[in-house]
């Protein structure tokens, strides 16, 4: 793999454990032509207010950006679907001219009229940064027509990278939240489930636990999410964090202006999973029924998956995994996670991770292991083919680079169907993983057989 | 401007669930069918991830598409630095032999000049040719974007008096632009091509390298597409053909198009046909390229068409006078409605997200005069508009199937009228881009899915459920 090399700039953005010390160069905007795999502002609003289902998501440009967000995410709902709808106000030349405002206002109204939404979500897109529609008075003016919170969502393209967008997004749920004009009253061993987008059904696990526990659940950001229950937020007692980089803003703002505490989490693994939940039951120690309760939970579900990890850990044992992800904190977790069914990390990266997670995911990996910021498909194929990956843990726009080397690939993004989190999601993980990894299909590829010659001259 | 509404279609302000793309969309597509060529879009990294992960869906291919990546200074002073950093690592990470540059609404909303940017590196660098098509995604939609980087890769290698020495030889070469077709097309008309004996350029071919085989070793580049000297000699062709009855339309309405430049240039004649889907179209295909070929219609042909119309016969009560619901590209539509009305299908809804204005035109040459006022023709529409048009219509004139791409399948659910997967994008289910549409080969094909999605829906819903036609 010498024929791929890395571009200069970009050297400081990867760290290969144990040659050189460690200086993650990290949070910066992507190289002009790097190739990087991150999206844009939009994106990271989109994805964080996605799974409100009954409220409106317009967006507000040209036709692309609705287009290719359109119903992409796993994001279940157990009611209205309104979320999984593309709307966009397709501004055409004359609207880039003139202004898109008339039409957006047009647009608004008829939606509202036509699906009755909870509120409305206006997303901004790179064009309307230019073109200088005033979209925050037009919220206002339909919101005072309608009645419905209509919020703004800052997120054009060009203003920063996706952490920029999961902020735009944490304003406009802020905002909303702050649009409850009911007194605040702190529900006892009351959380917030936040960053949990209820991918595959995922944010259904974790609330029967918390029931199992005796934890009362105000609201969950925004997995499955309602617009009124979003607006409760302020009444729970702790913020459970998952997903730290797309809401902490949000946990952030709420414990400075409603002094509501937040902790960070994880579900993703059996290790991650019981710490998340003893994390919680500690905090509400005042009430030792839960802390009872939640070792209870802990220990029957452990119990339960074990043979069937075990089982699978046998053929895995010993096999090695790249991870490459948007946040660096679900990659803490596949490390534990993939420990647990016996595999070894090579290579680990983020598209946002800060320098303090780089130092976390230093520490856990291995001597050699290959760890990158911001990284593109060439570094990744070129390191996961010189590890000698078995498994490639990403999303769409890295598994065909893990496929077309003949290495096992898990979908650990929006887009996939199935829940990974807690201890149910801890055994379908173990199957995705055990189901490629040991899929006969590799004994076939050529860089498998190393053929060499003419057989294998691809 | 489009069609005006059908009287019976809704009319909204906000597009609800497209049935298009954005325009730079195509223009990547395109990149991707010419040999050693990167895509390079000029605006948001957004873009070009978002536009990677949908065709990625679709292919299941590695596709790599670089960005610019506007930062809001970029916004504020312009684009030319950050531009020419992009070009500048793109060509040293992968050492293209061409770097197709796409702009996007952002690019040209502030006013960036990419042409004289280009034209400032004399549009080179480091021997690897920089061509640029200018995208804006609020005009038109991907197609215009596909048709727009076609015309704008033959006009830059195929400059005004630059004739390469024409030897006469015996095969007579001749350039295709087939539109946006499947790899399982592309692959089938060059199989048609050398069944002909005869040289074909097509411009674009994505089918190599959007569908490659499993690697040895990573490719930067994927093999594969229209090399770019083929393109150079584009212009000693004996002849060019242009596929797509709405763009032969919109060409006789002035628009320029890759057969046009080089009709313009180097006085290459251009015939413009429908896409060949069906017997009728493609015997129409067949016949011209005989006729500008100077070869006979092979006989494998001949079977190929006799078997397909003997296989119509076989199936012509079970779809005779059923109804259908087509979406997807104007092109791809118009063709699809004259297999559809040939084999006794109506197409009583014929949709499309694309705003020429010579759809209408193209359907009511294509499809017999019995037909036509039976038919509900519209575009620039959306699926909203296209399922709630669908639902009202009268129940013995609503449509039975659906015939287009993935997009249209939660209309198709909630509809309840099955569904048969054409075109692009295909993201539920592998193996999009191996359907093939064209020929007397696809239209087989397409039939036997057709027959056999009413029979399947049929047998499901029946009581008995009969293991015999």
């Amino acid at each position: 793999m010498t024929s791929i090399s890395v571009l200069k700039q970009r050297e400081k953005q990867i760290y290969q454990k144990g040659n050189q010390p460690f200086e993650m160069e990290c949070e910066t905007k992507s190289l002009a032509g790097a190739v990087s795999q991150r999206a844009c502002v939009f994106c990271g609003s989109r994805v964080v207010l996605y799974p409100i289902a009954d409220a409106l998501h317009l967006i507000h440009g040209p036709i692309g950006c609705a287009s290719y967000t359109w119903d992409i995410r796993g994001a279940q709902s157990s009611g209205p679907e309104l979320h999984r709808m593309s709307f966009s106000t397709d501004l055409s030349e004359t609207d880039i001219i003139y202004g898109g405002e008339k039409k957006l206002k047009k647009a608004l109204l008829e939606l509202i009229d036509k699906y009755s939404p909870k509120a409305a979500f206006i997303y901004c897109t790179c064009i309307v940064g230019i073109i200088g529609d005033d979209v925050d008075a037009i919220c206002r003016q339909v919101e005072e027509e309608t009645g419905i919170p209509v919020i703004a969502v800052h997120s054009e393209g060009f203003k920063g990278t996706k952490k920029d967008g999961y902020k735009a997004a944490c304003d406009a749920l802020f905002s909303l939240i702050e649009r409850n004009k009911s007194p605040r009253v702190t529900l006892p061993d009351s959380i917030n489930i936040m960053g949990e987008f209820n991918i595959g059904g995922e944010t259904w696990i974790i609330k029967k636990y918390y029931e199992a526990m005796g934890v009362k659940v105000v609201s969950v950001i925004t997995g499955d999410g309602r617009v009124d229950e979003v607006m409760q937020a302020g009444n729970a007692a702790l913020n459970v964090v998952q997903c730290s980089g797309s809401v902490s803003h949000l946990a952030k703002q709420m414990e400075e202006e409603y002094g509501i505490p937040f902790i960070r989490v994880s579900y993703f693994g059996i290790e991650d999973t019981s710490d998340a939940l003893y994390q919680v039951a500690v905090f509400f120690d005042k009430n030792p029924e839960i802390l009872k309760k939640t070792q209870d939970l802990i220990k029957e579900k452990v119990q339960a998956i074990i043979p069937r990890l075990e089982t699978m850990k046998k053929d895995l044992e010993g096999k090695k995994a790249a991870i490459y992800v948007g946040g660096a904190f679900k990659a803490f977790s596949l490390i534990k996670a993939l420990k647990t069914l016996g595999m070894e990390v090579v290579l680990a990266g983020s598209q946002t991770g800060t320098q303090e997670d780089y130092k976390v995911l230093r520490q856990m990996c291995n001597e050699g292991t290959v760890i990158l910021d911001d990284s593109n498909p060439l570094e990744l194929a070129k390191y996961s083919v010189e590890k000698d990956a078995d498994l490639f843990i990403g999303g769409v726009k890295e598994r065909p680079i893990a496929y077309k080397m003949g290495i096992g690939f898990c979908d650990h993004n929006h887009e996939r169907k199935i829940p990974l989190v807690g201890f149910e999601g801890m055994v379908n993980f173990a199957k995705e993983v055990h189901g490629t990894v040991t899929s006969p299909v590799w004994d076939l590829v050529p860089r498998r057989q190393n053929l060499t010659g003419k057989e294998g001259a691809i | 401007m489009s069609l005006r509404k059908h009287k019976n279609t809704p009319s909204y302000t906000a597009t609800q669930n497209a049935c298009k793309m954005c325009t730079p969309l195509g223009a990547t597509l395109v990149f991707q069918g010419i040999e050693g060529c990167v895509p390079l879009l000029h605006g948001s990294q957004g873009c070009s991830t978002y536009m990677r992960r949908y065709l990625i869906s679709h292919f299941k291919e590695p596709v790599d598409i670089a960005s610019s990546n506007f930062t809001e200074e970029t916004a504020v002073f312009g684009g030319g630095a950050n531009l020419k950093l992009a070009i500048e690592n793109v060509a040293s990470q992968y050492a293209p032999a061409m770097i197709g540059i796409a702009t996007t609404c952002l690019s040209e909303t502030i006013g960036d000049d990419v042409q004289l940017i280009l034209n400032s590196m004399d549009n080179t660098i480091k021997g690897t040719a920089l061509v640029h098509v200018s995208t804006p995604s609020y005009t038109g939609t991907h197609v215009d974007g596909f048709h727009g980087a076609v015309a704008a890769v033959v006009d830059r290698f195929n400059p005004v008096g630059k004739r390469i020495v024409y030897r006469p030889k015996k095969k007579k070469k001749i350039n295709l632009f087939p539109g946006m077709l499947s790899n399982e097309d592309l692959r089938h008309l060059k199989d048609i091509f050398e069944d002909f004996n005869t040289p074909v350029t097509i411009l674009p071919d994505y089918s190599e390298r959007l569908e490659g085989p499993s690697w040895q070793e990573y490719q930067a580049i994927q093999k594969g597409g229209t090399p770019i000297s083929a393109i150079e000699k584009m212009n000693v062709a004996v002849h060019s053909m242009e596929f797509g009855a709405v763009l032969a339309l919109a060409a006789e309405n002035g628009q320029e198009t890759a057969g046009d430049i080089l009709n313009k240039r180097f006085g290459i004649p251009c015939t413009r046909l429908p896409i060949p889907i069906g017997v009728k179209a493609t015997d129409r295909f067949l016949d011209i390229l005989s006729r500008i070929s100077g070869r006979p219609v092979p006989e494998r042909y001949r079977k190929e068409k006799w078997r397909l119309v003997d296989a119509y016969v076989d199936g012509n009560k079970y779809v005779s006078k059923k109804r259908a619901l087509i979406y997807g590209e104007e092109d791809f539509v118009v063709s699809m409605a004259g297999f559809l009305a040939e084999v006794g299908i109506i197409p009583v809804l014929c949709a499309s997200g694309g705003k020429s204005k010579t759809f209408k035109k193209a359907l009511e040459q294509t499809l017999p005069e019995t037909l036509i006022d039976q038919v509900i023709i519209q575009n620039d529409m959306d699926f909203t508009c296209m399922e709630e048009t669908a639902a009202a219509m009268p129940e013995d004139q609503r449509p039975e199937i659906i015939i287009g791409n993935s997009k249209g399948y939660a209309m198709a659910r909630r509809l309840k009228i099955p569904m048969v997967r054409v075109g692009f994008p295909i993201h539920d289910r592998v193996g999009g881009a191996r359907i093939l549409h064209v020929g007397y080969k696809g239209a087989q094909q397409l039939f036997d899915n057709i027959v056999n999605t009413i029979l399947t829906a049929k047998q499901t819903e029946s009581k008995i459920g009969y293991s015999y036609m």
